[in-house]
This record gives C-alpha cells, structure tokens and sequence, in this order.
C-alpha cells in the first residue's frame, strides 16, 4: 500500500489541480458554449436551439459598436504601445546613467488597478475642471478636450488611459530583446562604419522578431479582456459609445439578466483569443520540447 | 546601398555630439513627465480643498495642504448607501489576497514540481491544459461559476472570491514554478530517491529551499492580479464582501452628494498603494513575472 502510494504520489499531488482545471476550465467553457445554443434569458434552459443567440448578438447595433470599438481600440492600442515602446527601449538603451530610475517611472503604471487608471484618467479629461479647465485658465482660451463626453472620440480616451498603463511594459519587453542581441555583430558593424541608426534598423529591430510577437500577443490579449478601464473612464457611456465586449457580456450576466446573450458574447470573445493565442502556445510548447 | 556611404554622426563635431546627448535626456525627461503627470495630478488634487479644485488647475500645488480628503476616503466616503471609506473594503481585499496568493503558490509550487521532475505519460499535456487556462478570458466562466459558488453556499462570500482567484491563478503558480524546476537536473532527484528520500522529502529539504526567487515572482505576480483584480470582484461579491478595487469604482460614481474629487484621488491612492510599494521594494521580481509569460525561457 504505502509503496502504491508512493510511486502514486506525483499524480495524487497534481490531481486535485488538474481536475480543478478540467472543471472550472474546459466543463464551464462547455456549459457557457452550450447554453450560447438555446433560448436562455434570466434563467438557463437546455435546449438546443441552434445559433439564435448568434443572429440576435449579431443584429444588435449596441454589439455592433462593442466590436467596432474592440477593433478600433486594439488596433490603435497595439500598434501606438508597441512603437513607444520600441522607442523607449532604444533610448534608454544609449548607456543612459539614470536607466534604472528612468526605468522605473515608464513602468510603475503597469502595477495600477485598471479601476485607479481610469479612476486617475476620467478626473484628468474632465472637460469641466481637467486639461481642458486648466489649458483654458492658462490664457488659451479656445482650448478644447472633451474627448471623455463626446460619443464619437471617447473610445481614444480609452486608448490613451490604456496605451499609459501598459507602454512601459511593452518597453521592458524590448530592452531585454535589445540586451540579448549578439554584442559581437554589433562592434562588428560599428567597426565596419555603420551608423547606428543603420544598426538598429537592419541588424537589431529584425533579430527582435520573437519579442514582437510575443508583445503583439500580450496586448491583443489585454485588449481582448479589457473591461475594468472602460468601466472606470467612460462607464462604456456616453450612452454606449465605449462598450467593448467584454463590458457587453457583463452588461448582459449581470444588469439585463439575458444569460443567452451573455454566453454566446463571451464565445465570441474566447474565439478571438483562440485565434491569437492557441497558434501561438503551440508552437511555443512544441519548440521547448525540440 | 548608398546609406552606407553616409555617416551622419562621422561628419558631426563634438559639439554636435554632446548636442545629441542632451537632446537624448530631453525626449527621455518628457516621456517620464507624461508617465508622473497622472500620479502628481492624483497626489496635488487629494491634498487641495474642493474649493480650491472648482478653481480648475490641475497642474499647480495646493496652496494649502489638506489632509481632510484622505480622511474622508478612507472611513467616510459613500459607495452607495453605505458611507464609512474605503477602510472596510481595504480588509477585505488583504482578506481575500493573503489566503489566495498563498494557497495558489503552494499548489503552484507543488505542480510545478511534479511537472518537471516527476515526468510522466501525459504530464506535458496537462501543463499544456493548464497552461492555456491562463489565457481564456474570464467572461467565458463567470456564468457557471456564479451558478457554482452559489450551489456551494459561498456565493458573495469572501471564501467564494479566495476560491475563485486560487483556481484561475493555478496555471500562471503552476507556470512559474515548471518552468523554474525544470533547470534543476534530473539527477538531483534521481538520486536523492536512490538515498531513499521519498516526493515530500525531496521536494521539502531540496527544491524548496533552491526557491525563493521563484517564490518571490509568482508571490508578486499573485498579489498583483488579486488586490487589482476588478472583474471577479464585481461579479461574484455583495454589499460587505467587496474588494477595493469595487469600492473605489463606487465611490467615483456614487450620486449622492457634491462630487469630492479630491476624496477620490484619495481613495484611489490608498488603492494604488499596496501594489505600488510591492513594486518600488521588488521592481525586479515584478517584471520577471511580467514577462515570464511571453517571453520563452
């Protein structure tokens, strides 16, 4: 017996994880999917109904500007933080003698909840007392900011609140790439009279490739699950300018108490981030084991 | 490839050197002023008086410093009907982090454990399973798991909100800690069992004490996602058992009353601070948990 259970061990010990994982995981994935499928409001029904949920979540003008917003919100957000970052990185990477303090303030943000970001955020666009307020104060009379009550600029303020918290860490990201560059090619180069600039362009920047992948892969993913910033900026308001999905299907769960529309968003969702992540981690996985 | 050809800093003097170099400290001197306007912003407007805000400059010191805002903010701010701050809330979520960042570790430390040292049939599909686990975004179980909690008679709880940030922080502990474990050589555990030591003496009196760093990162990473965690909180608390972060949102928007600003930065502050002291005081464990995750090794 006790030799049963010590070659057992390691499974007994990782059992109660991996079970944990199978349910609260993969099960509830499968009862969100299953229940996208039926006519469920306030309560679940279990039923298959096919993808009516689909056509109704896809006739919905209030989803419609959800993943309009996502699309614009995560395109501008990837690509505006990916190139600060970039640039950031290469800055402090000049042999710079504050680096580490430097360092430090591009990154703090990232340790913030999302809620005091936009907390922070919401009180700084804050037309009546804000920049705006305070541009004004300072003699430009004709200044104008209200990015945060207009329905058509407010998701930039989401982008902007966003691309502040997370920039600093895309920069981390790319100074480690930047410091793992072979040193040699570099003096090579430089030695042969290269300029720097040429140097980064056609030596360093291509030989990141992997980090760019893997920075496109952490912000589309915090784009995808983004909810507390919008909720603590905008509210997803005015009206429902800023709502993206993931404000969307709690908006559904929780405040209309429509489950159907608030399983079958959240597929949608997780089959956005299926796409990203699941090439993504397979090959990674696949290249450890190589 | 004509660039090759011209060398722009070649040509350049010294002077234009030195010229570059401080126009390197300037661009670098703004983008940190764009990085510290909020947090000046957000200490300046908690110390002013609401009559001194309604001037509308948000960039000048307060003319008089005032404590009142903090006060307010941490026992006599409204969310809701409720008003004694944030006080309430700021135990609840050491309540909720401390037993969860804890209890994810352990498990994590363990899985990890076995993972890379223990190998056996399947062992990798699993980290694969639980690795994937990480990824999902959470609306994709917030309906279930508010059905469950509540079949487990923890719905609204705050041992309902430690369970639920165990298990969706199980993948990233077990993550951490697998990938850690597996630099350790086979050997060491080989031939320890040799020695006779069985899975917890090994684990116990050999990797344990090798895992502080490790400790420290998936300690920080935990701690991080729980005290800022807003969804979970949201979804799966009630009035009592709310987590700060779920405070200070209502504080912000609660209707009642002259709108305190400054009470806000305040409260949001007092939110920020946990995680922002953890940050200044390990800044160096904190990035090795941000980019373990995406970065391969």
């Amino acid at each position: 017996m006790t030799k049963w259970l010590q070659d057992h061990m390691p499974k007994l010990v990782l059992a109660p994880s991996f079970i944990a994982i199978l349910v609260f995981v993969y099960g509830f994935i499968a009862w969100t999917a299953w229940v996208s499928l039926t006519r469920s409001r306030l309560l679940p029904k279990y039923e298959v109904e096919g993808f009516f949920q689909y056509g109704r979540l896809f006739a919905s003008p209030r989803w419609d500007t959800a993943l309009n917003n996502l699309f614009i919100f995560g395109l501008l957000f990837i690509v505006v933080a990916m190139i600060l970052g970039l640039v950031l990185a290469i800055l402090l990477d000049q042999n710079i003698r504050t680096e580490g303090a430097i360092r430090t303030i591009y990154l703090y943000p990232m340790a913030l909840s999302m809620i005091v970001t936009g907390t922070a955020w919401k009180w700084i666009l804050n037309p009546g007392l804000g920049l705006q307020a305070t541009v004004r104060g300072w003699g430009f009379e004709d200044f104008t900011f209200d990015w945060l009550i207009d329905p058509d600029k407010a998701i930039y303020t989401v982008v902007l609140a966003a691309i502040w918290q997370s920039s600093g860490f895309v920069m981390a990201l790319f100074l480690a790439g930047l410091r793992s560059v072979d040193t040699e090619i570099i003096r090579a180069a430089q030695v042969d009279g290269i300029p720097t600039w040429r140097v980064y362009t056609a030596i360093i920047i291509p030989s990141m490739a992997p980090i760019f992948l893997s920075a496109f892969i952490v912000l589309s993913h915090l784009a995808i699950k983004s909810f507390d910033l919008v909720i603590a900026l905008t509210g997803g308001g005015p009206g429902y300018a800023t709502d993206l999905p993931a404000t969307y299907m709690y908006t559904m769960a929780f405040s209309r108490g429509d489950i159907g529309q608030a399983a079958s968003s959240a597929m949608i969702m997780m089959m956005v981030v299926f796409t990203i992540v699941v090439p993504y981690l397979y090959s990674e996985l696949r290249s450890k084991d190589d | 490839m004509t660039d090759f050809a011209i060398d722009p800093t070649k040509s350049n003097s010294q002077l234009g050197r030195i010229a570059l170099r401080w126009l390197l400290y300037i661009m670098l001197g703004i983008f940190a002023l764009f990085y510290l306007m909020p947090l000046f912003v957000m200490i300046t407007t908690s110390l002013k008086s609401l009559d001194e805000i309604r001037t509308g400059d948000l960039m000048s010191l307060p003319r008089e410093v005032t404590f009142d805002a903090w006060r307010t903010a941490w026992s006599g701010a409204c969310t809701g009907i409720q008003c004694e701050g944030v006080r309430p809330y700021f135990w609840n979520s050491i309540l909720i982090a401390i037993p969860a960042v804890t209890i994810s570790t352990l498990l994590g430390a363990l899985n990890g454990y076995v993972i890379a040292q223990w190998r056996f049939r399947g062992a990798n599909i699993i980290f694969a399973l639980m690795l994937f686990g990480c990824f999902i975004p959470f609306q994709v179980v917030l309906l279930p798991m508010a059905r469950v909690l509540g079949i487990m008679g923890i719905a609204g709880t705050i041992p309902g909100l430690i369970f639920v940030h165990v298990i969706y922080g199980l993948g990233f502990t077990t993550l951490f800690f697998r990938n850690y474990y597996v630099s350790i050589p086979a050997e060491l555990t080989k031939a320890a069992k040799v020695d006779g030591a069985g899975f917890f003496r090994i684990f116990w009196s050999i990797f344990l004490p090798l895992s502080l760093p490790i400790i420290v990162v998936a300690v920080i990473w935990q701690f991080t996602q729980i005290w800022n965690d807003f969804l979970f909180g949201v979804s799966f608390s009630q009035a009592g058992t709310q987590p700060l972060t779920v405070a200070l949102n209502n504080i912000v928007n609660s209707t009642t009353g002259v709108k305190a600003y400054n009470v806000d930065m305040a409260a949001a502050i007092i939110a920020a601070l946990p995680t922002l002291f953890v940050y200044v005081v390990a800044g160096k464990y904190f990035i090795r948990g941000l980019t373990a995750g995406s970065v391969k090794g």
